[in-house]
């Protein structure tokens, strides 16, 4: 699988991609600004949560029948977008597929900002946030919230882990080069490296421990949204109600995931002046991979789609029509075409494979991918088996409020922001291992 | 059968159940509160009150006393046990059901909500296109594999022994996977404060009754816990005017009628009606049964023209 451009290897200094990547860190103005700006846009909408603690949950539009919306759409979307760092660096990872190297710290960086922020979403979501710890006094291990509480953490840690770990050579070089940096981070970089001089033990004993935790990974990457799958699947609604909904979503998810990095690679690339790491050949494949995930994913969409259209089940009847030719057809054909069929075709060309274009495509991806999870999680709701009654208006429609838009920038923008920090303090490219693999000899001093 | 003891049992209950209802009907332990404070400051004023054998008298306010209430843990502890040998069961005759919503008010008034939440909904049915339709009352089916309490991630909604599903208001969290998998939409939730929240904030919550409501949790018909704890029958079967409600037990096989009082044979009642439960392919057991609605003396006064009250 590797066809990285030989001449590369010859341009490329151990001190040349160390200064390429640890440059930006600390001389990118740009990124102060949009941190201040984040911190901003965190700052306003965290007051309409506030609000929302303060006047219960009815300021959303949520009501007894639609009676969970936006956040939770939201909360699939983030668990979803967070299982790329499963695909890349474990499942392609333990392939021993070398192109993602250069990208592999910045999917764990998506997955740990965005496993994180939908834990919080869940808790955004609650009508009593103030007794959250009943779910640990009380807690029930047979209800699917339970397990998916349990994934979503061990999730986390293991995606941090696998964050940190992989990136202990290269904070050991951050250690000696960032002299700029503040005392603060100059000491987390001493601790993280735990004083890392790359030693062959040293290095045998780090990649054992990397090896166990991309295995580890998998099956709890594969949990934790087919877990979330289930919180829908548990229950005997139509549109939910099916068996295929696990893969289903694991298979939406490397979609989400698939378009959400791409669009991190771009920015960095273009920012942080990476160009000569995260190449066109990055893209290009990443492009493929697009292609290969959104069939499977178009695969399960035909299976829970076609099927139930084709027997028209009353209860499904309703429903069914209302996505495929009423209320929600505009947004359901929007997420399957925009984001799946007309990827898939443009994809398979190679002018699109460039970063510029499979961007804008993944941009498109994306949003679709959210679209998708709305259009999964309300008209559902608004189809129950016995008919909505003797309710005033506002329980027969769902649309957000503007607290829950507001709340559901404030979630994006603290994913954004743990993102951008992560990239603020540690290089997104690794570079011992970007050295390693075009075989230049990587000295660490102690 | 045990002739003896099972017909002894039976007029016990029709005593107990059926002749008690009205007084507790008209006299809840917070209006009296009220009443009690309120005759601090205008002394001497009657008030009308229905006694447990039926007659009415009039009783100067300030001789009112609330009625003591169990401290919180006592509640709470009674209401998780439920009521040792009992099998709650209601039958609603549809064949009666003229649309009153007398049920939804007493309910609505019992258990503090405001009119546009229902634990009891008098729902507007049509099964199929060229089908009568017809009015049918729809209470939480207490169902007996309630997918409802399997999800709740805090034991906060649970089945009881005598087959009451109930909700602790003090312990739920508001994640409302509850409502996503009944699958007869009888939960509502709190959204915002409850109605007259200021006025019952001091009352003792009572798990029974699930007063009062708590803002941010789920609430949904109970049978009327605390009714049937001093042997009263629900708040909706004692105000139908139309004899649509029969309630009562299983293990004694007999159920009363909440407006005529007469109490019948459970098993006799469904078998001869053909007695049937709600959407029972979803194997959730309901122990609500239905009379079809045949051979109404009445017309069908609702509004099915709109296209969406259908199913
Ligand atoms: S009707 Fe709904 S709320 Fe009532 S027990 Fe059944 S599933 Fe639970
Ligand atoms: S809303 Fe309350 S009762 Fe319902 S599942 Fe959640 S915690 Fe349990």
């Amino acid at each position: 699988m590797n066809d990285l451009p030989k001449q590369e290897e010859t341009t490329l200094s151990f001190e040349k991609i160390k200064k390429d990547i640890l440059h930006p860190l600390q001389n990118h103005k740009g990124l102060e600004l949009w941190i201040v700006f984040l911190v901003t846009v965190i700052a306003v909408c965290g007051w309409a949560y506030i609000v929302q603690l303060r006047d219960g949950l009815g300021v959303t539009g949520m009501r007894d029948y639609v009676s969970w919306g936006l956040y939770i759409a939201n909360f699939v979307f983030f668990v979803a977008v967070s299982l790329v760092g499963m695909l890349i660096s474990s499942i392609l990872g333990l392939l021993r597929i070398d192109w993602i190297t250069p990208i592999s710290r910045i999917s764990e960086m998506i997955a740990v900002a965005f496993v994180a922020v939908s834990g919080l979403v869940i808790i955004m979501d609650m009508g009593r946030p103030d007794r959250v710890a009943n779910v640990i006094i009380h807690g029930r291990f047979q209800s699917p919230i339970l397990w998916d509480i349990t994934v979503v953490t061990t999730y986390l840690m293991i995606s941090l882990l696998l964050l940190i770990l992989p990136m202990i050579p290269d904070l050991a070089i951050c250690k000696n080069e960032l002299k700029k940096a503040s005392p603060i981070m100059k000491k987390i970089y001493n601790v993280l490296s735990l004083g890392y001089i790359n030693t062959p033990s040293q290095h045998k004993h780090l990649h054992r421990m990397i090896k166990t935790l991309m295995v580890l990974i998998v099956p709890v990457g594969l949990a934790i949204h087919t877990v979330t799958s289930w919180l829908f699947a548990a229950t005997l609604r139509n549109g939910w109600d099916t068996t295929i909904f696990g893969p289903y979503f694991v298979a939406g998810a490397f979609v989400a995931g698939a378009a959400a990095l791409v669009m991190a690679m771009y920015f960095f690339r273009i920012n942080y002046k990476l160009q000569d790491y995260i190449t066109d050949v990055q893209f290009d494949y990443m492009g493929k991979l697009m292609v290969a995930v959104c069939l499977v994913y178009l695969y399960f969409n035909l299976n829970e789609f076609l099927v139930p259209g084709y027997k028209m089940k009353t209860g499904d009847d309703v429903h069914l029509k209302e996505l495929f030719t009423g209320h929600w057809a505009v947004l359901f054909w929007c997420s399957q075409l925009l984001g799946n069929v007309i990827p898939i075709i443009l994809l398979l060309m190679k002018k699109f494979r460039k970063p510029l274009p499979l961007m804008l495509i993944s941009i498109f991806v994306l949003a679709s991918a959210w679209i998708k999870r709305y259009v999964i999680v309300i008209p559902t709701l608004l189809h129950p088996h016995l008919p909505i009654q003797n309710v005033p208006e506002n329980f027969v429609h769902y649309f957000p409020t503007g607290i829950e838009i507001a709340v559901t920038v404030l979630s994006f923008a603290l994913a954004l922001l743990i993102i951008t920090v992560l990239a603020k303090i540690f290089p997104v490219v690794p570079i011992c291992e970007i050295a390693e693999q075009r075989g230049i000899e990587v000295k660490i001093e102690d | 059968m045990k002739e003896d003891s099972s017909k002894n049992g039976r007029r016990k209950f029709l005593k107990n159940l059926g002749v008690t209802v009205g007084a507790a009907g008209v006299v809840s332990s917070f209006s009296l509160l009220g009443a009690a404070k309120a005759a601090a400051k205008e002394p001497a004023e009657m008030v009308n009150l229905l006694t447990q054998d039926g007659q009415l008298v009039q009783v100067d306010k300030n001789q009112l006393r609330p009625t003591v209430t169990a401290p919180l843990n006592e509640l709470q502890k009674r209401g998780r046990e439920g009521i040792p040998g009992k099998s709650f069961v209601m039958v609603i005759d549809l064949s009666k059901c003229r649309n009153a919503r007398k049920c939804m008010a007493a309910c609505q008034n019992h258990h503090q909500l405001r009119p546009d939440q229902h634990h009891i909904n008098v729902l507007q049915m049509q099964d199929a296109e060229y089908t009568a339709p017809y009015f049918m009352p729809k209470p939480c089916q207490h169902c007996d594999n309630p997918p409802c309490t399997k999800v709740c991630p805090v034991d906060a909604t649970f089945k009881r022994q005598d087959g009451i599903v109930l909700i602790d208001n003090e312990r739920c969290i508001g994640c409302r996977f509850c409502i996503a998998a009944c699958p007869y939409s009888a939960r509502i939730f709190q959204w915002t404060e409850p109605k007259d929240a200021e006025k019952y904030k001091d009352l003792t919550y009572n798990i029974e009754a699930n007063v009062p409501q708590k803002k941010g949790t789920v609430s949904k018909c109970l049978f009327s816990a605390d009714r049937l704890r001093v042997n009263k029958l629900p708040s909706c079967v004692s105000s139908c005017p139309n004899g649509v409600y029969y309630f009562g037990d299983r293990n004694e096989d007999a159920v009363t009628n909440g407006t005529t009082h007469e109490t019948v044979r459970f098993s006799k009642l469904i078998e001869e009606n053909a007695g049937y439960t709600l959407m029972p392919e979803l194997g959730t057991k309901p122990r609500v049964y239905y009379l079809p609605p045949k051979n109404r003396a009445f017309k069908f006064n609702g509004d099915l023209l709109n296209e969406e009250n259908l199913h």
